[in-house]
């Protein structure tokens, strides 16, 4: 089967100064990839080159097996849907509208969004559960919300993979939850392929199948959650002490993170 | 449920737009040196009649009616696509230097005593060749920077020096004949346009608007930055530079016909956002409507205030200043840019 999203040898960075390179990796269907890593590690900066964004400085990304530096924007954004960070401000949009951007690589240059498309929209939005917020404008959404709004514009656009810059960055504990439950269900029920990053090793742990550490110019993994996380590797990359333990959860056990502060 | 999602918003923003721009055509076609008295307008307006008012109408009323509302429509649709675009709610049609290229060929041209249409001529060939000087300093310069921010610098930059120009013109030019024209030319005025003047300056206006409106669903995506919209599929440069080119070439013809009018770019689509929203589908049309209607009135102030005629510039800071400022206390209230 090929990958929907591969990395080769890949170097990414500004100009000529490499942020981080040998990235390799492949994300198939139905998977969930997260990506570790502190800040300034180069994670932000992978995507935007996973994109065609920005130009790998060695090494090449491709798309169902065909590489990005070949596709033009439109073809890119029919293969792989970016999500990123729900930011507060911008214009009052309502959400609706919002998601039926997603149908821009989908449409000819002159047209806006037909029925087609709104059809489109309102079934993404429905599949996140959030219907009911269609015609509101998105600065007047919580974070969480204006979160899963992005999925669903992500969802409208039809690409089989999705890219997701941080989902639960300044979201709340249960927003945080529930958007977590989302993207493990957009890999299961609907068999897309997602890539996240996050700051929350124990957000890897809970939903991912296998997850990568960023840091210092070099890619760990990707391997199972369970293997990658360990308070060695939190140490190195983050700075601090970490326990990883099984804790009882209705249904048997999982393995948590959690910092150790003293 | 908020103010923004009600269901009656588009068509009550449709309405009063037209309702506006209808009552400022009505009271500019009645009022002037020669006073048409509204119930003589359908008799006119279908050719029954031959008199001194039918030929006042058509020969001067008219055309200037119609000038007014290409110039206010088309800065107002400009400003509207430049405060998306740029995702700036300061933006105005100005922002790249069509209005200080138009000014320096229009001061340029007065300074050389040529005829009015080749002072027109060159107002619409500056406001273009500035615009495309800041393109491609921007090009030249941007590497791996913000395209926005090059643009917009570079813009400032060439703005800047073109005032200079200007201002040294000013000096050299004749202070009895030419600097009053120059004056008055950058504050903006109509009462010289004629229906000739009219009829060479709508097609490039029409046609500039023309690639705004069907631009104009696309130009939302533009307003969620660079990277968002690359990744939605969007080729942002080309978009971009289709957008800027329909915004000056509206821009530099409307310029060449009325002179630097101020304000109408900015306060417009400020309007017609607290009206419409800010989705430029709507936002475009709506702001070509009420920027007709705004300067129309203007112009129509302009005609009746003095003696002699006041410049549009002037009045449309006197109106626009207070109005921008309640938009601003407003706007701080909710609802965002």
């Amino acid at each position: 089967m090929t990958a929907l999203l591969q990395a080769e040898a890949l170097a990414v960075g500004h100009g000529r100064r490499v942020v981080a390179r040998d990235i390799g990796f492949a994300l198939e269907e139905g998977r969930v990839l997260a990506l570790l890593g502190p800040n300034g590690g180069g994670k932000t900066t992978l995507l935007r080159t996973l994109l065609g964004l920005i130009a790998p400085l060695a090494g090449e990304v491709r798309l169902s097996g065909t590489p990005v530096a070949r596709l033009a924007r439109r073809e890119v954004a029919r293969l792989l849907a970016y999500v990123p960070q729900a930011s507060p401000g911008g214009f009052a949009y309502p959400a609706r509208e919002v998601v039926a951007m997603g149908r821009a690589a989908r449409l000819p240059l002159l047209a806006g969004p037909g029925a087609r498309d709104r059809a489109a929209a309102e079934a993404a939005l429905d599949r996140l559960g959030i219907a009911h917020l269609a015609d509101r404008p998105v600065t007047e959404l919580s974070g969480g919300e204006r979160q899963l709004v992005l999925i669903a514009r992500a969802l409208a656009q039809e690409a089989r993979c999705l890219v997701m810059d941080e989902p639960t960055a300044s979201l709340d504990f249960g927003n945080q939850a529930l958007v977590l439950r989302q993207v493990r269900a957009l890999a299961t029920r609907d068999g897309l392929a997602v890539l996240m990053t996050t700051h929350h090793p124990d957000h890897a742990l809970l939903v991912a199948d296998a997850a990568m550490l960023l840091h210092g110019g070099r890619l760990e993994g990707p391997m199972a959650p369970a293997v990658l996380v360990t308070p060695d590797r939190l140490r190195a990359a983050y700075g601090v002490e970490a326990v990883v333990a099984e804790v009882p959860v209705p249904g048997g056990t999982r393995l948590v993170c959690a910092p150790v502060v003293t | 449920m908020s103010r923004a999602d009600s269901p009656w918003r588009g068509p009550l923003a449709w309405t009063l737009a037209v309702a506006a721009l209808l009552a400022a055509m009505a009271g500019a076609l009645a009022v002037g040196r020669f006073p048409i008295a509204p119930g003589d307008l359908p008799s006119i307006l279908l050719g029954a009649r031959d008199d001194v008012a039918a030929t006042v109408f058509w020969n001067i009323r008219a055309p200037r009616v119609a000038a007014a509302m290409l110039v206010g429509a088309s800065l107002a649709a400009a400003g509207a696509a430049f405060q998306g675009m740029f995702r700036n709610p300061l933006a105005s049609p100005d922002l790249l230097g069509v209005s200080a290229g138009a000014s320096l060929g229009a001061v340029l041209g007065i300074f050389l005593g040529l005829p009015v249409v080749l002072v027109q001529g060159m107002a619409f060939a500056g406001g273009i060749a500035a615009v495309a000087a800041v393109a491609a300093i921007a090009a030249a310069v941007r590497g791996q920077g913000d395209p926005l921010l090059v643009l917009i610098l570079a813009g400032i930059a060439l703005g800047a020096l073109m005032g200079a120009a200007i201002s040294l013109l000013k000096v050299l030019a004749d202070p009895y004949n030419q600097l009053p024209a120059i004056t008055f030319w950058l504050l903006g005025t109509l009462s010289a346009a004629t229906r000739g003047d009219m009829l060479a300056a709508a097609p490039a206006a029409l046609a500039g608007l023309l690639v705004l409106l069907l631009l104009r669903w696309r130009l939302n995506l533009l307003t969620l930055g660079e990277d968002e919209a690359r990744a939605l599929g969007v080729e942002t440069g080309r978009l971009r530079a289709a957008a800027v080119a329909g915004a000056t070439l509206a821009t530099a013809a409307v310029t060449a016909l009325a002179g630097a009018v101020g304000w109408v770019g900015l306060v417009v689509p400020h309007m017609a956002r607290l009206l419409g929203g800010p989705d430029l589908r709507r936002l475009i049309p709506l702001s070509m409507l009420l920027g007709a209607a705004f300067l129309l009135a203007v112009d129509t102030l302009a005609r009746m205030a003095g003696r002699t005629e006041l410049p549009l510039g002037v009045l449309t800071a006197v109106l626009g200043t207070p109005l921008f400022l309640w938009l601003l206390a407003r706007a701080r209230s909710g609802g965002g840019a």
